[in-house]
């Protein structure tokens, strides 16, 4: 389904992503760990196409397409969704109006008709509840005055929104506390198939009992430099990342 | 209705633009007396308007044109105008009488004049550079003693009317593009609702100018007796030409005891291509008077186009307890230009006024609110609030605001807020991310930011300035 191949980019000059290579087939879940400033989120907002990511080298394929020539939006009329680390907030537009938007573009983009207001309103009610969000939040504006948390599940609840074939969940669970960490991991679990997948970029091990990845890849220094099952992220968890530093020396004075 | 209107985007920056094939009889240009005269006698005017306008002519003589606006204005040779053009067919008569093509032309522009068409609550009266086309619904309006006409035939029927309150809100002398209208002004819409009638539907005039070198002068003058309620809508577009054309209007709105006004206006002259080419002049004088107690008047406008837009619509609350709005918002994209606001003059006691203004700037424009609050010695417990909030839309264009207060009541409680935001590209790429394309969500955003103005517009006009606020800012991102 994703292919990323070699994958290098900058942020204003600088390079961030030095090599990525990760393939995703369909109905995967991948988690993707590491310490800050290794260039997680740079991946994450290379995929959806980010104008200030700049990719030099590499590929990125998405169902035989080569996303790097598509535009930000089709990219997400594609079914890729990003579930920002810090949602900006958007004064003086309703949820309400920026989902219908959201959602009318989508479909166009697949020929369908727009939703009729009724079964686009019937439609929200039934995936609010998946998150359990508050009838209050969707009546205001975009993110706008809502808290961290807030502001996580609503991505998640616009996640069910669109319904995307590839989900990235950036730091989702930061800000989270434990009840509300449940419910979100829970929503993201009801909407997994097994025709899409989820790449969940997280710091901690907490989020992953919840959703439970088949890959655990270990991102240091702009790419991804070890890969194992569920129990990578417990190793994680208890040694810290100093270890795979050092096995990353090692390895380089070995050549 | 979100999506429906964000489907229905022209692709075209001014879809107005397109001129009309007409015999159009237009008098030569230059402004003197005998012009004046020529004129007047062309409307088989009375001697006391004639004696009006050659008041206001000479008065202008004396003027100079003000230059304290934040506005860049090229020189205006006012020899080079045409102060009158009409199309040739004449008078106000029956669909069967009026030229095919300028019923196409109105229909073009979403205004139909046959009243069978017209399925809303809505009288049109429809002018075309300085004459009155056609005044839907007049025969039903009648019917409860509405008079609702161009103001040439109010000077011919209703001529008491007229001569008691033409001036009696913006004197002949007031600025220099009002005494210039007082002079020249051609047609506009009349409007009188007696005692105690709430006027059943919205009242609208649409201007349309059309003919080359011309300026258009119209004057309209509002009535609202005592213990009535009116709601007045405005609509203008022009063609687009490479020449800057001169609109000066006047607006006279009185407001008696108890009664009430709603004044909107969306205007969407031609603003000039992109590099600044053309465009209306946009020098206006509205004002309006609350003259008895819990008189009420309130002022919407959407300005989207023109070169330059220069006007202050204001109210002098001069009754006990009346109360009067501004709402406002006023995009600039482009080259345009903007200096507008409102005046709120409180003389009554516990008069209220409340401005709301709103702009938003694109491109190399330039936005300026410019208001002015004054409470007289007497008015006690006058109260004013105001908003003024900009929004910016790049970092080549300019917000200002100036905000004049002039307190003489020490009872009086004068507020003033103003914000000033910018799109983030954070904003529009997370709007991208789900699947919004820029444009849209420069839409939304600007849409959202405007709603709590667009809002006081009735139904139809709101849906129209939504989609104009979009098609102005088009291209106006990344």
């Amino acid at each position: 389904m994703l292919e990323i191949r070699n994958l290098y980019a900058n942020i204003n000059g600088k390079e961030i992503l030095k090599g990525v290579n990760l393939t995703v087939k369909a109905g995967e879940v991948h988690a993707i760990m590491g310490p800050n400033g290794g260039g997680k989120s740079t991946l994450a907002l290379a995929i959806v196409g980010y104008p200030g990511v700049e990719v030099t080298k590499g590929e990125i394929i998405f169902d035989g397409k080569n996303l790097l020539e598509i535009s930000p939006e089709d990219r997400s009329h594609e079914g890729i969704f990003l579930s920002f680390q810090n949602p900006v907030e958007i004064p003086g537009v309703s949820m309400v109006n920026f989902l219908r938007t959201a959602l009318n573009e989508h479909r166009k983009y697949k020929n369908l008709e727009p939703l009729s207001a009724t079964d686009f309103l019937r439609l929200m009610r039934e995936k609010k509840e998946l998150v359990e969000m508050d009838n209050k939040l969707t009546n205001r504006s975009v993110n706008e005055g809502f808290s961290g948390g807030e502001k996580k599940r609503n991505e998640i609840f616009q996640m069910a929104m669109l319904e995307p074939r590839l989900a990235i969940l950036d730091e989702t669970d930061s800000g989270l506390d434990i009840d509300a960490l449940r419910i979100v991991a829970n929503g993201v679990n009801k909407l997994k198939r097994p025709d899409n997948s989820i790449i969940v970029i997280t710091h901690y091990q907490r989020l992953l009992d919840y959703i439970v990845p088949d890959y655990v890849h270990i991102f240091y220094d702009g790419r991804i430099v070890k890969t194992g099952d569920k129990t990578l992220a417990a190793e994680l968890e208890k040694k810290g990342y100093d270890w795979i530093k050092k096995e990353l020396e090692e390895k380089e004075l070995q050549y | 209705m979100f999506s429906d209107i964000l489907d229905e985007i022209a692709q075209s920056e001014y879809k107005y633009g397109f001129t009309t094939n007409i015999d159009t009889e237009i008098i030569p240009a230059g402004i003197n007396e005998d012009i004046i005269r020529l004129i007047s006698s062309k409307k088989n005017e009375p001697e006391w308007l004639l004696n009006f306008r050659l008041k206001a002519y000479r008065h202008w003589l004396t003027m100079k044109m003000p230059t304290w606006a934040h506005l860049k204005i090229p020189p205006i040779d006012f020899q080079k105008i045409s102060y009158y053009a009409a199309p040739r067919k004449k008078g106000p008569k029956t669909m069967d009488e009026i030229d095919p093509e300028l019923i196409k032309t109105f229909e073009k522009l979403g205004i139909p004049l046959e009243e069978q068409k017209v399925l809303t609550g809505m009288a049109v009266d429809a002018i075309m550079d300085s004459v009155s086309v056609k005044t839907t619904f007049q025969e039903n309006l009648a019917e409860l003693g509405i008079i609702f006409c161009s103001i040439s035939e109010a000077i011919k029927h209703h001529p008491d009317l007229v001569q008691k309150y033409l001036g009696s809100v913006v004197p002949y002398s007031d600025n220099f593009f009002a005494t210039l209208n007082s002079a020249v002004f051609s047609d506009g819409s009349f409007v009188y609702i007696p005692k105690g009638v709430r006027c059943p539907m919205e009242l609208s005039s649409y201007f349309r100018i059309n003919a080359n070198n011309t300026g258009q002068f119209e004057r309209t003058l509002i009535i609202a007796d005592e213990d009535s309620y009116v709601s007045y809508l405005e609509g203008c577009t022009a063609p687009m030409r490479d020449e800057n054309q001169l609109h000066a209007a006047v607006v006279e709105i009185v407001v008696l005891k108890n009664a009430e006004v709603k004044y909107s206006t969306v205007q969407n002259w031609y603003p000039g291509d992109k590099e600044g080419k053309g465009g209306i002049f946009n020098f206006v004088t509205k004002r309006g008077v609350c003259k008895g107690e819990n008189a009420k008047l309130s002022w919407t406008q959407v300005e989207t186009g023109s070169a330059i837009t220069w006007k202050y619509p204001s109210c002098i609350l001069q009754g006990d307890s009346s109360s009067a709005e501004f709402y406002s918002v006023a995009v600039t994209n482009h080259y345009q230009q903007a200096d507008t606001g409102t005046k709120m003059i409180h003389i009554g006691k516990n008069t209220r006024s409340h401005i709301l203004s709103k702009g938003i700037s694109a491109g190399y424009s330039q936005n300026s609110y410019r208001g002015l609050v004054q409470v007289a010695k007497n008015a006690d417990n006058a109260r004013n609030y105001s908003q003024c909030d900009s929004l910016l839309l790049g970092d080549k264009c300019g917000a200002h605001t100036f905000p004049y207060m002039d307190v003489g009541n020490e009872n009086a409680i004068v507020e003033h807020e103003a914000t000033t935001s910018k799109i983030s590209e954070d904003q529009i790429f997370y709007c991208n991310q789900r699947g919004i394309s820029t444009e849209n969500a420069v839409g939304l955003i600007v849409n959202g930011y405007a709603k709590e103005v667009i809002n006081k517009l009735p139904m139809e006009f709101a849906v129209e300035a939504q989609k104009l606020l979009q098609i102005t800012l088009e291209n106006s991102i990344g």
